[in-house]
């Protein structure tokens, strides 16, 4: 069985896995229908964009925008840390992508 | 669907509130008095144990330990102090003894050290507890509870399974007369038009904005957004999409309006507990410094019981509420399930309804409220912290403490 991504609106332009991809097609669930193929290893809790996004466009998520994408993502594109920013919060932006550890508390 | 609802016995304190456990609770007032505090209730069945670590006193701090040892859950009340410290065991004590608990005191400087001092506490313990086997049972229902929630090691689970799960719970305690509170105003970063559309009336709307832009202003200032590296790690990215997650524990009841820390419902509903700290000229303590800080907020607004969303899996408890951990990521429910009550992925893979789920969780927390140990009780986790903090009350005259 293909991993899943549930899509929670149909206005959302992201779904979120719930089970771990790698690169190959993700079956939508929820409010998504269909199939994306995604090219690279996104775990689960993550997410996915459903359709092109630009840069600057609004992700949404829930039906309500969760922020701005900061580089245009395509379909089947992991949404995270590098290329979606929150419209309030600027210390997210400097965590790790892949851990989200903080970058910039000095250590020494 | 339409099964009667559940009733079970609790017990009667003289406030008319009701209790779903009768526990004897151990304060200590300054770090010092911590370990004595500890020795005490080691080994004792139904005692827990509370406390202050700071010398200087601080009003905010009072007034929560004032409204855990008044707890419905709280029989009976031991204070343990060293003897130097600003806050005063022997204040703690009479205040709780106005409330028609019995209570004592002492000072570990008085009682001769720390082998005199744990002696002396146990010998009181046995008191207290031989006292409180005669509360007054009565039966309880759902309308006698309030339930808090908040929610902890978010993932990308959390806002579509695990939340959602406590919204449907919430809704069905809220349509049998009961008091849900959740908190974490800085988990609503971005939902201030959401916030507003869902308020009872007027006054909850004029509450609630207000509530929002303290929030969003604190974390401005504080440049420091309730979000954790395991949020990220777990596939959240901002702020707004972590509150969205955040928020789906509300249900869909109207929200009746913002109380504060040690402050209970004003009525039956959905209540929103503001713990963020107010204006002052020392802006004590960051607002949610961890989890446990958060669920003893809860408690002092008399949550008999807290549920406690943790997508990616949190292994805390806490004293005199009962602490239910749900989970809506199943591969964690698998691997903690030492540590997990119930978990809620099942409605994303199919396995169950949203409603089902509400149904369940409240079979859940019937079965607890009756006496059934919720897990970290069984494990023994009684996590606490109390902290300095600063928050306005209208009686309260302001001052450095305050």
């Amino acid at each position: 069985m293909n991993p899943r991504a549930f899509q929670i609106q149909p206005q959302d332009n992201v779904a979120t896995l719930i089970d771990d991809a790698s690169p190959g097609a993700v079956e939508l669930a929820g409010a998504g229908r269909g199939e994306l193929m995604v090219t690279e290893k996104i775990p689960h809790g993550h997410k996915l964009a459903v359709r092109d996004i630009a840069a600057n466009e609004a992700v949404i998520k829930f039906g309500v925008r969760i922020g701005h994408a900061t580089q245009a993502i395509p379909r089947g594109g992991w949404v995270h840390l590098h290329n979606l920013a929150s419209d309030l919060d600027e210390r997210s932006g400097t965590l790790d992508l892949h851990s989200g550890a903080p970058t910039d508390t000095v250590y020494e | 669907m339409n099964k009667p609802l559940p009733t079970w016995s609790g017990y009667l304190r003289a406030d008319g509130r009701k209790g779903i456990r009768n526990l004897v609770l151990v304060i200590y007032t300054v770090e010092c008095a911590q370990f004595v505090a500890h020795a005490i209730a080691q080994g004792e069945t139904d005692v827990h144990v509370i406390g202050f670590p700071g010398c200087y006193d601080n009003q905010y701090a009072v007034r929560l330990m004032l409204a855990l040892a008044r707890h419905p859950n709280v029989g009976a009340v031991l204070s343990v102090g060293l003897g130097c410290e600003y806050t005063q065991p022997g204040k703690i004590a009479e205040v709780v003894r106005k409330s028609g608990r019995p209570a004592e005191s002492f000072f570990i400087q008085d009682a001769g050290g720390t082998s005199k001092s744990i002696a002396r506490g146990k010998e009181i313990l046995a008191r207290l507890r031989k006292e409180i086997s005669e509360v007054k049972r009565v039966p309880m229902t759902l309308a006698d509870l309030t339930v808090g929630c908040e929610c902890g090691g978010s993932d990308g689970t959390s806002g579509l399974a695990g939340n959602p799960v406590v919204g449907a719970f919430f809704d069905r305690l809220v349509d049998a007369g009961g008091r849900a509170v959740f908190e974490e105003t800085v988990e609503m970063i971005g939902l201030r038009n959401i916030l507003s559309s869902r308020a009872a009336n007027e006054q909850a709307r004029q509450e609630l904005t207000a509530a929002y832009d303290k929030a969003e202003g604190y974390c401005k200032a504080v440049r420091q957004f309730s979000a954790s590296p395991g949020n990220f790690a777990g596939g959240l990215t901002t702020i707004e999409e972590k509150s969205m997650g955040a928020f789906a524990k509300s249900g869909t009841r109207p929200i009746q309006g913002v109380i504060k820390v040690a402050e209970a419902p004003r009525g039956p509903g959905l209540w929103i507990l503001d713990s963020v700290p107010d204006a002052h000229f020392m802006q004590f303590g960051y607002t949610n410094p961890n989890d446990s800080e958060g669920i003893m907020d809860l408690i002092s607004c008399g949550a008999q019981i807290v549920l406690f969303v943790t997508g990616r899996g949190s292994v805390i408890g806490s004293p005199i509420a009962p602490l239910i951990k749900i989970t809506g990521n199943t591969q964690t429910y698998q691997r903690m399930i030492e540590d997990m009550d119930f978990n809620a992925g099942r409605v994303l893979t199919g396995e169950q309804t949203l409603a089902e789920a509400g149904d369940e969780l409240l079979g859940l927390v019937s079965r607890i409220a009756a006496g059934e140990s919720a897990k970290p009780e069984l494990l023994g986790h009684r996590e606490y912290f109390v902290m300095y903090k600063h928050q306005d009350t209208p009686s309260l005259s302001a001052g450095c403490r305050a």
